[in-house]
């Protein structure tokens, strides 16, 4: 990572936040959507930026499940595991990922391509059982079709390459 | 758009209505529709009738709660009723225009009941039959969330005027009162007396925060309200702020949401612009702002104290009541906290009356609940429902049973903190208190249907996994206890269980929700023991046989 363009993107998230009351959260959300985590260095910049003891930053981000401390690969395979989708069959679903992709839920794959995780509900249940891979939502999957999503993914990097 | 008074509110209402002089089709576009790929068919619409040269309108809408029907489109030609398309392809939107463009009526395929059909609006005469009757959810699918003028077009900041022009705080409480309305994030707290309480804490500042962060998996009501309504929420948010005296309002959502904090932040730069936000709003001595804070998926934030500690920029732990909110909340000041679906009736209920609301519903439970029926349902979605309806006429006839036809084995509401209810008590109406006798509770409103091929074991061990994950860590009846049951719990599926389990679960459940010291830990042995107490015989049916 290009040092001094992290240093900028802090100074200009923890500008915006600094002044105003009950911030930190805003401030890391803001971090971990410029860097896809919350990198250490990014991090001792925003205590300082911010003035607030690194301690407490780290304290924040491991209590909350949203923030990384990793980063967590190109593509981010999210399988929901929300009520609605677990009747569905989201975890065969999510065992046919890990199968697939060769990682567990949790794990980043060695070469940086994917990540695969459990999601708490993205609020999609009429259309269970949901997986995300990134941005993009799809709905009533199976076996099949998130087969077929994960293969477009994986060519779309071997053609890159 | 400048700053409004009260007279451009009352000159823009209705507008569209009486210019709407040709076809005009809306495209359902929250989370649930984008998924499905209501993208794609909007932009196949606007460019058929671009190239044909067509002068019709194609607007975004939200969700009209066909969850499972999407992508949802609405055709209204002048003059006729609107009909509605469920799971629409680009291919099909392309044909319906070319249909009607070229033979002026509409195809028969693929249509679904549209909104008239399925609900009876707030307003609207008493309908019969178990019908939904829309009061949180009438805009939703109807406007588009993005355009505030389509809002105020539809009545939208007329309870504001109102209550700014001719109600002083104590009258708007008490017209709260008489609507008999209670807090719908779960508890069914008396709304007024909350209201009333907080106003009359004595702090520096006061503040109101609308809790966004909807935790139980498997309800989503509140941000189909937050995507496809915004600005009744953000109305209901300055009348809450006025009554109870606070300058600051926050709205708390979930960062799992994107589009909805995307057009919550969109409606409060809006009504910003309008002068319904800032200083001396509609021209009254009142001046109220609003920000906007992000959860990051901790469950136990849904408890008062710890959703504040998170507004705060906190690890968010909660700390044991009293003092409430209310007397001291976020930052030490007195703080009134609603939830997303109560903020949205509070506008309803001041424009229509605190009669007109209890007119609706039965008993205590006045006015409507949003549901998120899903799980083995036939037509999984949102449904809005007068209170008092029964449970099978929800299941059954509003959703249709079961998407296999077969025999519905349990309803479960109130998520990890909620329970079991077999399908012989579905002739129990959805009331407070009618669930908890059952053994469960209203909730936020996720109702999830099983089938005969779901095992209440499974479920008991889903709910309570989700707790001890989600568990602060803070207390240790919560902690340690849920690990416990889980450990048993585990046993017990995997076939290793033993007679005296099931007694020693329950004595640490009964702990939990006497000791635990917030709602996570007190509620979180909920779903096993109404398991036990329903289905104890599929729990035996796994223990290891007792020796001879």
């Amino acid at each position: 990572m290009n040092e001094s363009a992290t240093k900028d993107d802090v100074v200009l998230i923890a500008k915006r936040w600094k002044n105003k009351r009950g911030s930190l959260i805003m401030a890391l959300h803001g971090l971990q959507n410029r860097f896809g985590y919350v990198p250490r260095d990014a991090a001792m910049e925003l205590a300082e930026q911010m003035d607030v003891p690194l301690a407490r930053i780290y304290e924040v981000i491991t209590f909350y499940n949203y923030f990384k401390l990793k980063s967590p690969g190109k593509h981010v395979v999210s399988v929901c595991m929300g009520t609605a989708c677990y009747l569905k069959g989201a975890p065969k679903l999510l065992k046919h990922a890990s199968e697939s992709l060769n990682i567990s839920p949790g794990e980043t794959s060695a070469d940086g391509e994917f990540h695969l995780q459990m999601v708490r509900c993205v609020g999609c249940c009429g259309l269970a059982p949901v997986v995300t891979e990134n941005e993009t939502l799809l709905a009533k999957v199976t076996v099949d079709s998130l087969e077929a999503h994960l293969c477009k993914c994986k060519n779309k990097e071997k053609e890159k390459a | 758009m400048g700053r409004l008074t009260l007279q451009d509110l009352d000159a823009r209402q209705g507008v569209q209505i009486q210019t709407f002089d040709k076809p005009w089709i809306k495209v359902g576009m929250s989370t649930c529709g984008l998924a499905a790929g209501a993208d794609a068919v909007f932009n196949a619409l606007v460019e058929t009738i671009q190239s044909r040269s067509l002068d019709w309108r194609v607007t975004r809408t939200g969700c009209a709660g066909m969850c499972s029907m999407e992508p949802l489109v609405e055709f209204r030609v002048p003059g006729e009723s609107p009909v509605m398309y469920g799971e629409m392809t680009p291919e099909l939107a392309r044909e319906l225009v070319t249909h009607f463009a070229d033979k002026r009526s509409l195809p028969d395929d693929h249509r679904v009941p549209g909104l008239a059909e399925l609900a009876q609006a707030a307003g609207d005469p008493p309908r019969t039959g178990p019908r939904q009757y829309r009061i949180v959810m009438r805009n939703c699918g109807v406007i588009d969330p993005e355009n505030i003028d389509e809002y105020i077009d539809r009545g939208g900041y007329q309870a504001l005027k109102k209550v700014l022009s001719s109600m002083t705080p104590e009258q708007v409480i008490e017209e709260l009162k008489t609507s008999g309305l209670r807090g719908r994030g779960g508890a069914g707290f008396p709304v007024w007396s909350k209201w009333k309480m907080t106003r009359a804490s004595i702090g520096d500042e006061h503040f109101i925060i609308c809790n966004g962060d909807e935790g139980d998996p498997g309800a989503y009501m509140d941000r189909s309200v937050l995507e496809g309504d915004p600005h009744a929420v953000v109305e209901g948010m300055i009348i809450g702020g006025y009554v109870i005296g606070a300058q600051t309002g926050f709205f708390y959502i979930r960062a799992e949401y994107p589009l909805a904090i995307e057009r919550i932040e969109k409606a409060i730069k809006q009504a910003r612009a309008a002068g319904l936000l800032g200083s001396n709003i509609l021209g009254a001595n009142f001046s109220f702002n609003i920000e906007v804070r992000l959860g990051a998926g901790a469950f136990v934030c849904g408890e008062e104290t710890a959703l504040i500690a998170s507004v705060e920029g906190k690890r968010g732990t909660p700390s044991p009541r009293p003092p409430y909110p209310s007397v001291r909340g976020l930052w030490k000041q007195p703080t009134m906290i609603n939830n997303v679906e109560t903020l949205a009736n509070i506008t309803q209920v001041l424009l229509h009356g605190g009669r007109w609301f209890a007119g609706i519903g039965s008993g205590k439970s006045t006015g409507t609940k949003v549901f998120a029926v899903t799980g083995k349902v036939k037509y999984s979605g949102l449904v809005e429902i007068p209170m008092g309806m029964t449970l099978r006429e929800v299941v059954e006839e509003i959703c249709g049973g079961t998407a296999s036809g077969g025999p519905i084995k349990a309803v479960q509401t109130g998520g990890p903190s909620g329970g079991l209810i077999p399908a012989d008590k579905l002739d129990t109406p959805i009331t407070y208190e009618h669930l908890q006798q059952l053994g469960s509770i209203m909730g936020s409103g996720g109702m999830i249907v099983m089938d005969e091929t779901d095992s209440v074991v499974e479920l008991s061990r889903f709910y309570l996994g989700f707790c001890v994950d989600e568990s602060c860590g803070k207390c240790a009846p919560c902690r340690i206890g849920g690990t416990q049951i889980l450990r048993l719990l585990n046993n017990i599926a995997d076939g290793k269980g033993k007679e005296e389990d099931l007694v020693t679960i329950r004595r640490m459940a009964h702990a939990m929700q006497k000791a635990s010291l917030c709602g996570l830990g007190q509620t979180a042995p909920n779903p096993i023991l109404s398991a036990l107490r329903y289905y104890e015989h599929e729990f035996r049916e796994r223990l290891v046989p007792a020796h001879k």
